[in-house]
């Protein structure tokens, strides 16, 4: 239970980093944290003490391998992350052109 | 043991990352969150997965440095200290009371409840022929998943060339 605490404590520093500070690069690592948080959890759920990696051989029982289907789905999410990182960066690259800040507080040109 | 070791570490390379100042560095204490974490997946016995994180990091790692570098970065400073911190600490403790609730209804680690993939351990190899459980899930079992992440990756990819695009900017 402890390692889901941990795990959750990870969460926790992404989730501060992603609402305090003001820097959208900042923004952008404190989501990438959140989101190493969730796979690591994911992966925790799915583990079996002694388990072994579910990849069949003749010396292998199925009785302790590991649970594959959150692995098969953990990796989907991977991928899935990626194409938000890239998405996020090109918007924050795209807002340093316009406004030549990343200060989160100084891009108001849109204020009515 | 290892995990414990590895997940402490993550811990204080992420608040690195968010405390430093200089935008490069806590890019990189970010990759060191990330390559621990492929670590992490290579004990918890999850070879696919450490290898699909060591390349995403290192995609990852490439883009926040194409974004960070060659900006000149002025200092950004924090306004508004003692609001600010109070209230994010009070949506972080709001969102404990809701775990509090939810971390009891999880399983005990170490010990899955595995009624679906039991019968993916089964009867995966006779019915795919993959040695690899886990590809046979993504391939074979649930394709429609993959199907679903590829256009996510497509959209996103045209999502990236619609804001970078450069002809037919209003000026």
């Amino acid at each position: 239970m402890e390692i889901y605490l941990l795990c959750l404590v990870l969460f926790c520093v992404g989730l501060y980093g992603a609402v305090r500070k003001r820097n959208l690069i900042k923004i952008i690592i404190g989501l990438v944290i959140m989101e190493y948080a969730v796979n690591l959890f994911l992966v925790l759920i799915g583990y079996r003490l002694q388990g072994r990696a579910p990849i069949l051989a003749s010396d292998q029982q199925v009785l302790n391998m590991v649970d594959p289907l959150v692995q098969s789905m953990v990796m989907t999410t991977i991928v899935i992350g990626l194409a938000l990182i890239m998405l996020v960066v090109a918007i924050a690259v795209r807002i340093y052109e316009k406004y030549g800040t990343f200060d989160i507080t100084k891009i108001r040109k849109l204020r009515g | 043991m290892e995990i414990y070791l590895l997940l402490i570490f993550m811990i204080v390379a992420a608040v690195a990352a968010l405390e430093i100042k200089d935008l490069i560095s806590s890019v990189i204490a970010l990759s060191a969150v990330g390559l621990s974490l492929s670590l992490a997946f290579l004990v918890l016995k999850a070879p696919n997965l450490a290898i699909t994180q060591l390349v995403v990091e290192l995609l990852c790692l490439i883009l926040l440095i194409h974004a960070t570098i060659k900006k000149d970065l002025p200092l950004v400073k924090d306004g508004r200290w003692l609001f600010n911190t109070v209230s994010t600490l009070a949506f972080v403790a709001v969102f404990l009371v809701f775990i509090y609730f939810a971390l009891k209804e999880l399983p005990v680690f170490g010990m899955p409840i595995m009624r679906v993939s039991g019968e993916y351990l089964d009867k995966g190899f006779s019915l795919t022929g993959a040695a690899n459980i886990v590809t046979a899930v993504a391939l074979k079992f649930r394709g429609l998943d993959s199907l679903g992440e590829t256009v996510v990756i497509f959209v996103s990819a045209i999502g990236v060339l619609a804001v970078m695009r450069k002809v037919g900017k209003i000026r």
